[in-house]
């Protein structure tokens, strides 16, 4: 789009118009025109200081009155202070609150112990429990939990008075905790000679379930009864025959996209549900 | 330089920022801490006094959005509230400040502001300029980079108070704004008030008579989630008779229009 801007005339035109207490101006200006002006040199900096430069030629008494409001001005804004730039951790928190912190330092610590144990524990054995493959579907549970609760997270009566608060704010924490959760478990399985398919789908598959859930009993109590289901589904099968639970192996990947493809169809159809942290009942 | 948005030029749709019609709202399962209240409320600072446990929280917390009303008709800006919804551009103009609000300690009192300016969809490129406004309107200026955790009460509430006008509202809900202010802030947040009243419709719920006497432009008296009394601090006093409890006027007069003889006789209170 090209930009028409006003001709030194009407510039001039336009100084005169405006010095209080002139005679009547040697080129009047039509209304249409003065506003036009007006209209053109609020949006057009470039224009503006060509006005300043024809006010201090043609208008003396005008260059005067805006020096001396600069004057008065200029000692106030040296004591401004500027606002300075947000910095990095202003715009981190718009990804995970403080009240997630401690939950995903939990899930480094947890991954880095399961790691261990289990390269203390490498074998030959193709039926060894592997700690980091059981532990993978909860890590992100608890961290999702604190990212939508009124219990753990102590701004959740000014969260859910604004705007924000609701499914997108939710899916956005909900990142930041895979974001920790994937890379964790990335390095771990890499360590282990465990392959990503196999935890992969189950982390994720879970943090979908914990979020219908939510929906539903409220993100909380949500976790808790994911947490309970990992223990029957997961923990005592595995605890029980000595080795890692059928559905953890690679047979068991179609249940896991299909419990994850469920979540999310729940989650998106209950997707109003979700208008405060700890109120989505 | 900021284009001014359709929406800021569209008229308001509205008369009354605020308004109420046989507004029920439950406190917990059962309940109703807010029972049949009609109001009306425009720009100004409106006071609102009750004892405790009259239901002011209750209200403020259904003017906010944070609660829906059981029953009755709660328009805000002109936008009915009712069932659960996002309230989205209503919630962009409004501004609260809980009873007692929550916040992360970890925190700088500028980084919580602009965590709350960036939860309220100020736009991004005007969020440090909007918290350094509003950090300066608490007098907080000089404390704005320290951590929330090493404030005073008193820091604490008016940092609380930054973040609920860091988005310029239309409607600002402040519950007991002035615990744990000295007096020389109340007498400051007295002014801030009158000076956000000229183009807010600021609710103000308070347990101070004298709060009311000096910043409100307007009484709303509140007892057992009922309207029992609106009109000015003026009218307030007239109420009162000597007869009454009280050391002012204003408080001879809230006691007059509170406690009637029945409830005299039940509390020690």
């Amino acid at each position: 789009m090209t930009v028409e801007h006003p001709s030194a005339r009407l510039l001039a035109a336009y100084v005169d118009d405006g010095v209080p207490g002139a005679a009547a101006p040697t080129v009047a200006l039509a209304a249409d025109e003065l506003w036009a002006v007006e209209a053109h040199l609020e949006a057009c900096p470039a224009c503006r200081e060509r006005l300043s430069a024809a006010v201090g030629t043609g208008a003396p008494a005008v260059a005067a009155l805006t020096a001396a409001v600069w004057s008065e001005l200029e000692p106030q804004l040296a004591v401004a202070a500027p606002a300075p730039p947000r910095r990095l951790a202003a715009r981190l928190s718009t990804w995970t609150t403080p009240a997630m912190t401690p939950w995903l330092a939990m899930v480094l610590v947890v991954t880095a112990l399961a790691l261990l144990l289990d390269r203390a524990n490498a074998g030959p054995d193709p039926d060894r429990i592997s700690l980091l493959l059981v532990l993978a579907p909860v890590l992100p549970v608890g961290g999702v939990a604190a990212a939508w609760s009124r219990g753990l997270d102590p701004a959740y009566e000014l969260t859910a008075a604004t705007p924000r608060a609701g499914l997108p704010l939710l899916l956005r924490r909900t990142a930041a905790v895979l974001a920790v959760v994937l890379p964790a478990l990335l390095i771990g399985g890499w360590a282990t000679g465990v392959t990503a398919a196999q935890w992969l789908l189950p982390c994720l598959a879970f943090t979908s379930t914990t979020l219908a859930l939510g929906a539903l009993l409220g993100v909380t109590r949500a976790a808790v009864a994911v947490a309970a289901g990992w223990l029957a589904v997961v923990v005592a099968p595995t605890v029980a025959a000595g080795r890692t639970a059928a559905v953890l192996r690679a047979d068991g990947l179609p249940l896991w996209g299909a419990v994850l493809a469920l979540g999310v169809a729940v989650v998106v159809a209950r997707r109003g549900a979700w208008t405060a942290p700890g109120q989505n009942r | 330089m900021r284009a001014v948005t359709r929406a800021e030029l569209a008229p308001t749709t509205y008369a009354r920022e605020i308004r109420a019609t046989g507004l029920q709202v439950r406190a917990g399962r059962k309940r109703l801490a807010v029972d049949g209240l009609d109001l009306s409320l425009g720009t100004g600072v409106h006071g609102l006094l009750g004892p405790n446990g009259a239901g002011k929280t209750t209200l403020i917390r259904a003017l906010a959005t944070v609660l829906r009303p059981a029953g009755g008709e709660l328009e805000l800006l002109g936008e009915t509230v009712r069932g659960p919804g996002e309230y989205r551009a209503l919630r962009r103009r409004i501004g609260y400040l809980p009873q007692e609000f929550g916040y992360y300690k970890r925190f700088t009192v500028r980084e919580f502001v602009e965590y709350m300016a960036w939860l309220k969809e100020v736009p991004a490129a005007e969020i440090p300029a909007a918290t350094q406004r509003a950090v300066e309107r608490v007098g907080l200026a000089d404390r704005a980079d320290d951590r929330m955790k090493a404030l005073s009460g008193g820091m604490v509430r008016r940092a609380g108070i930054a973040q609920a006008i860091v988005n310029d509202p239309a409607v600002l809900l402040l519950d007991e704004p002035t615990v744990g202010l000295d007096p020389a802030q109340r007498l400051r947040l007295r002014e801030l008030l009158q000076e956000l009243g000229t183009e807010a419709c600021v609710v103000v719920s308070t347990h101070l008579v004298e709060d009311v006497a000096a910043a409100c432009t307007d009484v709303l008296l509140f007892a057992e989630g009922r309207l029992v009394f609106q009109g000015t601090p003026d009218a307030l006093a007239a109420a009162g008779g000597p007869e009454h409890e009280g050391d002012s006027p204003l408080e001879r007069g809230y006691s007059a229009l509170l406690v009637d003889p029945a409830r005299r006789t039940r509390g020690a209170w």
